[in-house]
């Protein structure tokens, strides 16, 4: 493949240099405006050099650019290999596009211990980066453990009331099902003798695998646990309420805005693209757990009076979408799906944004405790209004686009799969916008409401790069997809001719 | 023409070479204990703590030294080779660091040091010689020199009841256990009519095996059980490591385990000891389970941590259940285990030891409630341990666990590999329980923090820097582990092993 002025180190750069950041954050004094302002500095910058990605992508391409591929450890044969695809490539961004924005969000509302909050949000991102561009299953998985901790200590240290409980329930859950992925590698490496995506994928695809076909279906699942726990598919979500409603609401947009993805990228990269056939054979309870978790999740949300445990909820349905178009195996399904993870990670971002901001007023979630806010901050009412829209799925704004691909691809693959989660497009419409209503419109039930503060400068700054990025999304999707068609079309081949074997019989 | 019998039972130069270590750590040990009494009183605690020290310098340049001249020395006694070179270095740099941690421990608990210096340096003495011995016998000694030094340390609270129930059940416990594994080897001479280890081996290999045999090795591994703390050999650890003064834990948790694991695995490889499989799979996958288990409900930070060093010592007993092809990798996985176990360990005790304060007064949860505000390098400090002991990337507890699980995977063994990930989840929730004690939580109680003298800050440097260092760039150490496991197993299977180097299927 030509990789011509395609920088390798690229890669690198983007994910350690919040890293470097941390490290250095370290040496600075206690000085909380210096530590923030070097927080912003650092994540803007690893934004401008993660935008060379995107703007250098070879957007017909299918494979793997901009790769590094040095080796680490001789035995076992563990390597530095990183690299991105059009699947990946957005989800990078979309990582150091919210991280800026995180920092902005806690400019105020994070006061004691801000230099280690900082600190554990740079780690956070080269972890989450990280997870994105490896290649090789080991620095994968060293990757995705490392997510842990940081997110761990944010929710447990800068949380809420129940913070220590819904830490530990986090931490927990997800370390308890990343260990049978871990199995499931160890196996892999066993019986091919590399960590390499690449190779391991060739193998597997060229049947020179010993001992697979028994295993395969253990080995699907040793792995699709792990993701599932993060995604989180219905039944596992329950510790995604929890730690949000306590975790602060910059560890709220990172974790639903990126930690969520990192479990449908695991399913997308990993699960269908090592193993075609188990994924085909395990796709329908998998669809029915994600329809499920679709009209499941967004009825708890319907009935939350916290926003913030609504919000929680409404990703738990929205994530089902994902997971609906990634087992549908067609090119629409997972374009909307990879859609939907931008859409969602932008639009939940910010209404977790948002809530944190009533949070910092008030210190409370609870909507009756609100009502008539529109009177009192209109800014701010204004800029939730938009943030619900694309969170709804109104056309021209981000939500509609994914959920539109998502749902005819799922059509596709069975009409009734295509209805029933059409549906979960209404519930969502029903629970925010109730939830807007109840909150902004009517009078001011409590008097406290009348003198809240509209959005001050630095909210503004964070809360609405993610409305503009709703827009252009909403508006231009092409400019994503362009990336995303050529590398889904690409892990689509194996199933296709899967289809094809099946139906010549 | 001298006969040749009584020439190779001459010591040559060489012969001492290889015992260098031993003969340069017993002469500093013997120099604290002469010293001891001429010093004066008040300052005898740090000069002599800094003999020792420099003991243990001399003693890795004396390892080096002998690493220079590989070989059998007295009369194929003692052999020296790079495995053997491995575990002196290991063991002399956990007394090492063990006695840094040390100086301010024993100033602050008022204990007189004396022949506590002394002591550590014959433990190590006994267990190097544990590592290079080839002879039962010799072994058997060598066990002995290590475990009287360590009753002795663990009581060395002399004013507090429960140091003195440590090393009481400790002595006891342990005599018993060591009459074991001496019973063991007796048979193990019935059986083959030596007690050299490779002729053993030769011998076994030749013959059809004899049930004498199998009870010799399990009476062996009762004793060796018991120093490694495997269940269920390990009812003992929990009150001894209570009891005992925090920096010799570190040390008899870490040191003592090593040499242990260090003549299990000449033992069992080198003999390629008959019918084990069970046995270890067994005594493996109950230290990992209750190990963590018991850990799970423990108040006291050191009983905590007995309890995990129970669990610690399943997942190495993992690497053990190895046989004929995987046996390389499990070696090496078992050292390079017992390497980065040091490590983290040794640094949790060293900042519990300085924790802990006069009387050890703050060795429970609670006490580490806020602890990462009051401290806060102290707690990123043993953070960074407990998420080694947790095996959390980039420590040396990540890759530890993983060469081991690595391995039982390329030997098949499944339901081992899940028994042992699933009991690593687990086990991250009490380490995490000090991590939540120490920075989710704020200080109900105000509990003393004094400034980290030199020492200590130099002995936890040491430590964090092995821990990072061996999660990072673990190559060096792993291919030194590599090598070793080549020169440890039968010329036989050796030839077997090393097609089982990892290669991609073409």
């Amino acid at each position: 493949m030509n990789t011509d002025n395609l920088s390798p180190y690229i890669l690198t750069l983007v994910t350690f240099a919040p890293l470097a950041g941390a490290l250095l954050l370290v040496l600075l004094p206690r000085r909380d405006r210096d530590i923030r302002i070097f927080a912003l500095v650092v994540s803007i910058l690893t934004f401008m050099f993660s935008l060379h990605l995107p703007v250098h992508f070879r957007r017909g391409q299918a494979g793997f650019q901009f790769a590094i591929d040095r080796q680490w450890i001789s035995t076992p044969n563990i390597h530095y290999h990183m690299a991105i695809d059009g699947i990946s490539l957005w989800l990078v961004v979309l990582t150091t596009f919210l991280t800026p924005l995180c920092v902005l969000i806690s400019w105020k509302s994070v006061h004691d211990r801000v230099k280690e909050f900082f600190i554990l949000l740079l780690i956070m991102e080269t972890a989450l980066i990280g997870v994105f561009t490896s290649l090789d299953l080991f620095l994968f998985y060293f990757f995705w453990e490392a997510t842990l901790i940081p997110m761990a200590l944010l929710i447990g240290v800068f949380g809420h009331e129940r913070k220590v409980y819904a830490a530990v329930k986090f931490f927990m859950y997800t370390m308890i099902a990343s260990v049978f992925m871990l199995a499931a590698i160890l196996w892999l490496y066993a019986n091919t003798g590399s960590f390499d995506f690449v190779t391991i994928h060739d193998l597997i695809a060229s049947g020179k695998v010993p001992a697979f076909s028994a295993a395969t279906q253990w080995l699907f699942l040793g792995f699709f646990v792990a993701f599932a726990v993060k995604v989180p598919l219905f039944p596992f979500h329950t510790w995604l309420p929890d730690a949000h409603v306590e975790a602060p609401t910059a560890g709220s947009v990172l974790l639903a805005g990126v930690l969520l993805k990192m479990g449908t990228y695991g399913m997308l990269r990993f699960n269908l693209g090592l193993f075609p056939e188990a994924s085909r054979h395990n796709a329908p309870w998998i669809m029915v757990l994600a329809l499920i978790g679709i009209v499941y999740g967004a009825l708890v949300a319907m009935v939350q009076p916290n926003m913030k445990k609504l919000i929680a909820y409404s990703s738990v349905s929205h994530l089902g979408f994902v997971v609906l178009g990634i087992f549908s195996f067609t090119q629409l399904g997972l374009d909307g799906a990879m859609f939907v993870m931008l859409a969602h990670g932008i639009s939940t971002g910010g209404l977790f944004m948002l809530a944190g901001i009533l949070h910092e007023r008030r210190h409370t979630y609870e909507i009756s405790e609100f009502g008539g806010l529109a009177s009192t901050m209109p800014i701010y009412a204004a800029s939730y209004l938009f943030i619900v829209l694309a969170s709804v799925g109104l056309p021209l704004l981000n939500g509609f686009i994914g959920e539109f691909l998502v749902l005819s691809g799922a059509f596709q693959a069975r009409a009734i799969y295509g209805i029933l989660a059409a549906t979960g497009v209404i519930w969502s419409a029903g629970y925010l916008l109730w939830m807007y209503q109840r909150v902004f419109y009517g009078k001011v039930t409590h008097s406290v409401n009348n003198s809240l503060q509209d959005l001050l400068g630095f909210e503004k700054a964070a809360v609405w790069p993610c409305a503009a990025a709703a827009l252009v999304m909403g508006v231009a999707p092409i400019l994503w997809l362009s990336a995303i068609d050529p590398a889904v079309q690409a892990a689509l081949t194996p199933f296709t001719e899967l289809a094809s074997k099946v139906v010549g019989q | 023409m001298t006969n040749p019998l009584l020439v190779q039972a001459i010591p040559q130069g060489v012969d001492y070479v290889r015992i260098l270590p031993e003969l340069v750590l017993s002469i500093f040990g013997i120099l604290v204990m002469f010293l001891d009494p001429l010093v004066d009183e008040e300052r005898s605690q740090k000069t002599l703590g800094l003999i020792a020290f420099a003991g243990t310098l001399a003693g890795m340049a004396a390892t080096w030294y002998m690493a220079q001249s590989p070989g059998l020395a007295f009369s194929g006694m003692v052999k020296v080779d790079s495995f053997a070179v491995f575990f002196h270095a290991l063991v002399i740099a956990i007394a090492a660091v063990v006695i840094l941690t040390s100086f301010e421990y024993m100033a602050v608990q008022k204990i007189r040091a004396g022949e506590y210096y002394a002591l550590i340096l014959f433990g190590v003495v006994g267990m190097g010689l544990m590592s290079s011995a080839v002879e039962l016998v010799l072994i058997f000694i060598a066990l002995e020199i290590s475990s009287i030094s360590t009753y002795i340390l663990a009581g060395f609270r002399r004013q507090e009841a429960a140091s003195a129930e440590s090393s009481l059940k400790y002595f006891l416990l342990g005599s018993f256990a060591t009459a074991f594994f001496l019973y063991g080897v007796a048979l193990m001479f019935g059986a083959t009519g030596s007690t050299n280890i490779d002729l053993i081996g030769q011998r076994l290999q030749a013959a059809p095996v004899q049930v004498l045999v199998y009870v010799a090795m399990a009476l062996m591994f009762v004793g060796l059980g018991f120093k490694v703390a495997a269940a269920p050999f390990h009812i003992w650890t929990p009150d001894v490591y209570e009891g005992a003064p925090a920096p010799v834990v570190g040390f008899m948790s870490t040191a003592p385990k090593a040499a242990a694991f260090a003549v299990l695995l000449r033992v069992v490889f080198a003999i390629n000891a008959p019918g084990r499989f069970w046995l270890i799979w067994i005594a493996a996958a109950l230290s990992m389970t209750l190990g963590n288990v018991g850990a799970l409900v423990q108040t006291n930070v050191k009983r905590l941590l007995a309890y995990s060093s129970i669990a610690h010592a399943g997942y190495l007993l993992v690497a053990f259940t190895m046989t004929a092809d995987n046996s390389a990798s499990g070696i090496s996985a078992a050292m390079f285990y017992a390497a980065s176990y040091a490590a983290m360990n040794v640094g949790a005790f060293a900042v519990i030891s300085h924790f802990a304060n006069a009387g050890e007064r703050y060795v429970t949860l609670e006490d580490y409630e806020g602890l990462g505000r009051t401290s806060p390098l102290l707690a990123a400090t043993l953070t960074i341990f407990l998420l080694s002991l947790i095996g959390i990337p980039m420590t040396g507890g990540f890759f530890a666990k993983f060469y081991v699980f690595s391995a039982a995977v390329k030997a098949n063994l499944i339901w081992l590999t899940i028994i042992g990930v699933v009991n690593s989840a687990v086990g991250a929730y009490y380490y995490l329980r000090i991590i939540v004690m120490m920075y989710m939580r704020e200080a109900r109680k105000a509990v003393p923090v004094t400034p980290i003298p030199f020492g200590l800050g130099l002995a936890l440097a040491l430590s964090m820097v092995a821990t990072l260092y061996l999660g990072i760039l673990p190559n060096g150490v792993l291919q030194y582990a590599q090598q070793s496991a080549q020169t440890l197993l039968p010329p036989v299977s050796s030839s077997a092993a090393q097609t089982d180097a990892p290669v991609a299927v073409p």
